[in-house]
């Protein structure tokens, strides 16, 4: 029996770090943002190309910013979500329209609901960039003082936002009082 | 046979041929002043990861950020910044992640000397198993009382049928 007990040894080994390496997602990779300001951006919004929208908008409060896009096809299924998160008022939302079209942008708010206080219009993904954006969709959670405090990458779902991000959000505005 | 066998090696040829040609696909032209400047260009595009392939460099990359990292990673080599400061850029944004040759530090230790420590181990184990080997001899080889038994009784009973003048 003791000849077993090496191999044996590392096969079980193997097998505990395989199915650690299995729960772990490999698209989840953390953002060296965290932590740090929001990186300075200045955009024209979805809604009117006069408007500005700047990192200076996303701060005083506490607020979430979506990054999506009408050809992003997990957006469509994470839209609803939002839409319920402002109808309840559980945060403030700003959007960043990442690499997309105007009027199908336009047309997608008018359609599906517009849960933004409003979105910038990021047409060549610059700002994007600036945020290390790889994944659509992702959101930031953002303090009162405009650091980042969380990064979500993929789709928000109802069970997502109760268990992770609503209570982050909950702590950073418990701050506040 | 042969023919066949000549078909089989000339298709694998071109099919070599043909992913060399894919491998080496270029998605823009760059066009450079300075031939150093398009050397560390292809440099920083092939080892910089494309996040959202992941196991693709910038230069293999067709998605739409690696087209955008590229572009920028051109434009700053023209701006005169260093690769340093390209690195450093691309680090802020994304993380050590994006460097398919990651900085030695405490969170990335174990990619580094992990390799070298499974090398190690091995080495251990295999002298180990050698050692033993020859220190002690091979214990199996002596026939236990039944198996001598039977093995008279076998190389008996092959005698008698292999042996034509016997008769019973």
């Amino acid at each position: 029996m003791r000849r077993f007990a090496t191999p044996l040894g590392i096969f079980i080994l193997l097998v505990v770090l395989l199915g650690v390496g299995l729960t772990l997602d490999p698209r989840r990779v953390p953002s060296p943002l965290i932590g740090k300001p929001i990186p300075a951006f200045e955009l024209s919004t979805v809604r009117d190309p006069e408007q500005r929208f700047s990192q200076d908008d996303l701060s005083g409060r506490v607020s979430l910013l979506n990054v999506w896009a009408t050809w992003c096809i997990p957006c469509r299924e994470e839209h609803p979500v939002l839409v319920g998160i402002a109808r309840r008022g559980e945060a403030v939302l700003y959007g960043l329209n990442y690499k997309d079209d105007l009027n199908e942008a336009r047309a997608w708010l008018d359609k599906l609901g517009d849960p933004y206080e409003m979105s910038g219009f990021d047409r060549d993904g610059r700002a994007g960039i600036d945020l290390g954006v790889y994944g659509v969709p992702e959101t930031f959670i953002i303090d009162a003082e405009g650091k980042i405090l969380y990064k979500h990458i993929g789709p928000i779902n109802d069970k997502i936002w109760r268990e992770d991000l609503y209570p982050l959000v909950q702590q950073a505005e418990e701050k506040l009082k | 046979m042969i023919y066949r066998s000549r078909v089989i090696s000339l298709s694998a040829a071109l099919m070599l041929v043909l992913t060399g040609v894919v491998a080496a696909q270029v998605f823009e032209a760059r066009e450079f002043k300075d031939p150093e400047n398009a050397q560390r260009y292809q440099t920083l595009i092939n080892e910089l990861r494309c996040l959202v392939c992941q196991n693709q460099n910038l230069a293999d990359s067709n998605a739409s950020l690696a087209a955008d990292l590229r572009q920028l990673t051109y434009d700053m080599i023209l701006d005169g910044k260093s690769d340093e400061e390209i690195i450093e850029f691309m680090v802020e944004r994304y993380g050590d992640f994006v460097l398919y040759r990651p900085p030695l530090k405490p969170t990335t230790l174990m990619l580094w000397i992990g390799p070298l420590l499974l090398l190690v181990l091995g080495i251990w184990l295999l002298l180990r198993q050698l050692r033993r080997r020859s220190a002690s001899p091979v214990e199996n080889d002596a026939l236990s009382a039944d198996e001598r038994a039977r093995l008279e009784r076998l190389l008996r009973d092959d005698e008698a049928r292999s042996d034509p003048l016997r008769s019973d």
